[in-house]
């Protein structure tokens, strides 16, 4: 690599031609030099180039190891001002705010995080983190299971079984384990980690505590809401935790009924059905909607319900609400009862051994003490302007309060929320500061997989109608690629929706095997503005799944030509 | 309305009993009367590339009964490259399922009929249950429906011994499924994979016992369900004349003929008035089946191709393809339009290629495929099985090696066909060989066709089956 850069730059090579027109100039430890980078400088996007680039740290260091990360920068000093006890005191330990947290002790900010439950958040502990443990076992039960895919590699799996409390401990060590990472991540940076509820008491100042006993009160120069959500629960059902449960208690997996009812078909219920399924229960979904999996895209939707749901022990009701859940008792099963969702008629009743509800999630802002500074949650959720600022009830921005993560339900995904806290810290340490939630992923966790990042294809057309620009779609199926067809699993589609005038990348969705990890090219694309005439010349290692978006971004029609940095070869 | 196409019928007493049962003896004619409207559409397997001969269906989007609005999909069919949705280009009601999924079909073949009112989705139901689907589900009635006397003749072909019928499954235990949940067998409880086992199985579940928590269906009530219909219908197939008992037949009584039957007997009375005569061939077929091998990808049928190479040789002989009415005159009729006897519901029919000599085989074969079905659903227009100038009968699917016909009043000649079986022949060059041969027999109207014109013809018709390239022209 270094002798590539020297090369490149005693040669009039594009790369040292580019050197010099950007700002940028490259150094020879720098090691990023193609095309993509270059066309991040040229980008029109109203990021100034410092935040991309603190982002992109931030990005990918997330999962990595912290404090090797963080051992050059220096601690979590004094506060800038002697007026108040923390520059920045963010309340809630979750994805969010821990990693607003570490982002601003980087920045030089005191920091404390106030958390009244575990640190961790619904994603550590509650979320993500282990329903990916139980994914990680159903899915290779699944592909064990499946004798003819077994048989095609020529293998043999006798006597498949599982063991219900291993599976459960796998889940809840895995929780524990990155809930120790968060904690010692800020420990190691010395944010100060205050342990009760906090509430908001008025302008720069806050208290917190368990209860009555011996609340203590600080002030802050900012403060950062990031309380998250908890599963939402429709009225008229009867949550026991046994046999009628939510996300919280079926993650702990203390049972496979035979029979359960999921209630909502959106990522939440999708991935317990495909928990449940490859454990053996059988599963019936129950959506309010005319459609399963809204939200999708509704071409991947339709591909992921012929994969996902129709092989399988599913069955469902579309267009119905459970308007009543009655747990199971005195030998009864659990009974839902179903109204249609437009005339409210009662239409069936269900008896099924368990329920789980997967309606999505509210916000967790109850006792935050919003009143005390004239905010009025909308729904529960607390308004914010795109930087993240609280409005109040006169619909004015609150100085110095922020609110990011599910609790302000722009997007509900823990990625979103960090992304959202290191926006609000850039602000405060006086970078404006906007993010883009049309270049943040989403993924569910299937088996196989489905990814998305922008618009979909109706949301897509319709932006292009008012806008007037033309819409262009292309599509590549997984049955094309190598490695793909080398895994036996070829069931899969990447799905490209694009500007042909620019080259503009409105909308990539992925359904197939890693698509959660193959999606990442796109956004990546889309949060650095790279226009597809010239990702299209970037080269992908053969054989390997991001061929699939390779082929996808060549497949696309760009009516204009490429923007021609990489036009002569580079000598290495 | 004159029967006379129906009156080859020498082989109806010989006919085993499959094609006999299922059938209650009245309402056999109402077909005839029955307006026909094309109301019901087909939905056909889609060429979704240039290269593309037969499609997988992967999925059925909709289901039976589903309303469907022009360009919604419909079915998902895999091609070599990706799976594609198909759209429908109608409105109106998906009727009846006729390739199920994971089967594949020819293109160009019919997939499945969509109705344009709620109503006709029955009858639209009555014509699938008896057409033929390639690889058959377990069709309503299958073991019953008498197979379309469309393949090579082979007397291993068995069609009922695998599949078990609708009927056996649901007869049984239908009034005693009595379980908690089901408040007195108006609602049935069954778990999602019961379901889906039920509905693959062609299983009510009305007549399932549950065995699951609250007498819930599940998934192994089902299956055994299936289990027992397919011991019960597999002792059947053994004990054959059994099965082949029509409910509610009582022995020694004494049964007035139906419409369609008393027709029959006229006809067969009149075949008297024409003096008639017999005249055998036996042709070597490897060369045919080698044919057939090769194209029957392309939805080729054997009937298609026999009646094509009959048609070729009637070309030649002009006068096997004549008819005498009146017996002082006769006609060469201006089109060679092969009549192919079916056996249907309670009787036969013998739907027409027009022209056959004329169109191609592949078209050809399509067209037979669409008679065989309207058949089935009895709804065969006049023209189309009453135009006949020439009729193939073919009984080599059930093992029948040599039989003969009775010619249909109003034709010339009347050819049938045995099976197509291995046999020991001595060649000319004094080797002895193992040649795939079948006799063919012509019964033929002695008043304008001689014995030398059907020798002749039959020696045509000899030579291009021996030597088929010229049927794919």
């Amino acid at each position: 690599m270094q002798s590539a850069v020297s090369l490149s730059l005693s040669s009039p090579s594009p790369v040292a031609r580019y050197g010099l027109v950007s700002s940028h100039n490259l150094t020879p430890g720098s090691r990023r030099f193609c095309g993509l980078r270059v066309e991040a400088f040229h980008s029109k996007s109203s990021w100034d180039s410092s935040s991309s680039r603190s982002n992109r740290l931030y990005v990918h260091s997330k999962h990595s190891d912290f404090s090797k990360v963080f051992a050059a920068l220096k601690g979590n000093g004094a506060p800038s001002s002697s007026d108040f006890d923390y520059d920045l005191v963010i309340i809630g330990a979750g994805v969010g705010g821990h990693g607003a947290a570490l982002h601003a002790v980087e920045k030089g900010l005191k920091t404390a995080i106030v958390e009244g439950d575990v640190v961790g958040g619904t994603c550590v502990n509650r979320g993500c983190v282990p329903s990916k443990a139980l994914l990680a076992v159903s899915g290779r039960m699944r592909e064990l299971q499946d004798e003819h895919h077994m048989k095609s590699f020529g293998l043999q799996v006798a006597a498949l079984g599982y063991d219900r409390q291993a599976v459960a401990d796998h889940a809840n060590n895995l929780a524990s384990k990155i809930r120790s990472n968060l904690t010692n991540s800020m420990k190691a940076l010395g944010v100060d980690i205050l342990t009760g509820f906090g509430t908001i008491l008025g302008p720069q100042k806050l208290k917190f505590g368990k209860g009555d006993s011996g609340d203590t009160i600080i002030t802050a120069k900012d403060i950062i809401i990031a309380t998250g959500s908890v599963p939402f629960v429709p009225k008229g059902i009867e949550v026991d935790g046994k046999t009628v449960i939510t996300s919280d208690h079926a993650l702990k997996l203390e049972s496979v009924p035979e029979w359960i009812a999921i209630v909502g078909s959106g990522y939440i219920g999708l991935e317990f059905s495909d928990v449940y399924t490859a454990l053996g229960s059988e599963v019936t979904f129950i959506e309010a909607l005319d459609q399963l999996m809204p939200g999708f895209d509704p071409e991947i939707g339709k591909l992921a319900q012929r994969v996902l749901i129709n092989p399988r022990k599913i069955d469902f009701h579309t267009g119905v609400f459970a308007s009543k859940i009655t747990p199971a008792k005195n030998g009864k099963p659990v009974q839902i009862e179903l109204i249609d969702a437009k005339t409210k008629e009662p239409k069936d009743t269900l008896e099924v051994d368990a329920a789980l509800i997967a309606t999505g999630r509210a916000p967790f802002t109850q006792g935050l003490g919003l009143e005390n500074i004239n905010v009025q949650t909308q729904r529960g959720f607390v308004p914010v302007d795109e930087r993240m600022r609280v409005i109040n009830a006169d619909g004015k921005l609150v100085p110095h309060l922020f609110c990011i993560g599910d609790a302000n339900g722009k997007m509900m995904l823990a990625h979103a929320a960090s992304a959202q806290g290191i926006s609000v810290v850039e602000q405060l340490s006086g970078n404006d500061h906007v993010l883009n939630h049309l270049s943040i992923p989403a993924a569910c966790f299937t088996h196989p997989e489905i990814s998305m990042v922008g618009l979909t294809e109706p949301q897509a057309r319709e932006k292009a109608e008012k806008e007037g620009f033309e819409v262009s779609v292309v599509k590549t199926s997984f049955k094309a690629n190598t490695k793909a067809l080398a895994e036996n699993e070829g069931e899969g589609l990447a799905k490209l929706i694009y500007r042909p005038d620019n080259g503009e990348i409105l909308g990539v969705h992925i359904f197939g095997l890693h698509a959660a990890d193959l999606i990442h090219e796109a956004s990546n694309a889309i949060a650095l503005g790279t226009r597809i005439q010239d990702i299209k010349l970037a080269v992908h290692a053969h054989p390997t799944l991001s061929e699939v978006l390779d082929e996808l971004f060549k497949s696309a029609k760009v009516k204009i030509s490429t923007s021609g940095q990489v036009v002569e070869p580079v000598p290495v | 309305m004159s029967y006379s196409h129906l009156l080859h019928t020498s082989f109806i007493p010989k006919a085993p009993p499959s094609l006999r049962c299922g059938s209650g003896g009245d309402a056999n004619l109402t077909w005839t009367t029955l307006p026909i409207q094309s109301k019901i559409r087909e939905i056909f397997m889609p060429a979704l590339s240039s290269t593309m001969t037969e499609g997988k269906i992967v999925s059925w989007v909709k289901s039976e009964g589903d309303k469907l609005a022009k360009g919604e999909s419909v079915v998902v069919v895999e091609s070599d490259k990706a799976d594609m949705d198909v759209e429908s280009f109608y409105d109106g009601y998906l009727a009846a399922i006729i390739v199920d999924e994971g089967l594949s079909a020819a293109v160009g073949s019919t997939i499945a009929l969509l109705a344009e009112s709620e109503e006709e989705i029955a009858l639209a139901q009555s014509q699938k249950s008896s057409s033929s689907a390639p690889v058959s589900a377990p069709a309503p009635a299958a073991t019953e429906d008498p197979k379309v006397l469309d393949e090579i003749p082979s007397p291993q072909t068995t069609t009922s011994a695998s599949v078990f019928s609708n009927a056996a499954v649901s007869s049984g235990a239908l009034a005693s499924a009595v379980h908690p949940a089901s408040e007195g067998g108006k609602r049935v409880v069954a778990s999602p994979y019961a379901k889906k086992l039920a509905k693959d199985f062609g299983v009510d579940l009305r007549g399932v016992i549950g065995s699951g928590p609250n007498g819930r269906v599940v998934a192994k009530d089902v299956e055994a369900k299936v289990a027992a219909a397919k011991v019960s219908s597999g002792g059947a197939t053994a004990v054959p004349t059994e099965m082949a008992k029509p409910k509610g037949v009582e022995l020694g009584s004494v049964v007035p003929f139906t419409t369609m039957q008393g027709a029959v007997s006229r006809n067969m009375v009149e075949s008297l008035a024409v003096p008639t005569f017999r005249v055998g061939y036996t042709i070597t077929t490897d060369a045919l089946d080698a044919l057939y091998k090769k194209i029957k990808s392309k939805g080729v049928t054997m009937s298609a191709l026999l009646a094509k190479a009959t048609a070729l040789a009637l070309v030649k002989h002009p006068v096997v393809n004549s008819s005498c009415r009146d017996g002082k005159s006769f006609t060469y009729n201006s089109h060679i339009n092969i009549a192919v006897a079916v056996a249907i519901d309670g009787g036969l029919i013998t739907p027409v290629l027009q022209d056959a000599d004329k169109i191609d085989l592949y078209s050809l074969s399509r067209k037979w495929k669409e008679l065989v079905d309207k058949a089935r659903a009895k709804q065969l227009q006049p023209n189309e099985y009453s135009t006949g100038t020439f009729t193939l009968s073919n009984l080599g699917m059930f093992g029948v090696d040599r039989f003969d016909a009775i010619l249909p009043p109003g034709t010339g000649a009347i050819m049938a066909v045995g099976a197509s079986q291995p046999t020991l022949v001595g060649t000319k060059d004094g080797r002895i060989g193992l040649k795939n041969q079948m006799q063919v027999n012509v019964t033929a109207d002695h008043r304008v066709i001689y014995g030398a014109d059907l020798a002749a013809f039959l020696q045509t018709l000899a030579k291009i089956i021996e030597d088929p390239k010229d049927l794919t022209l």
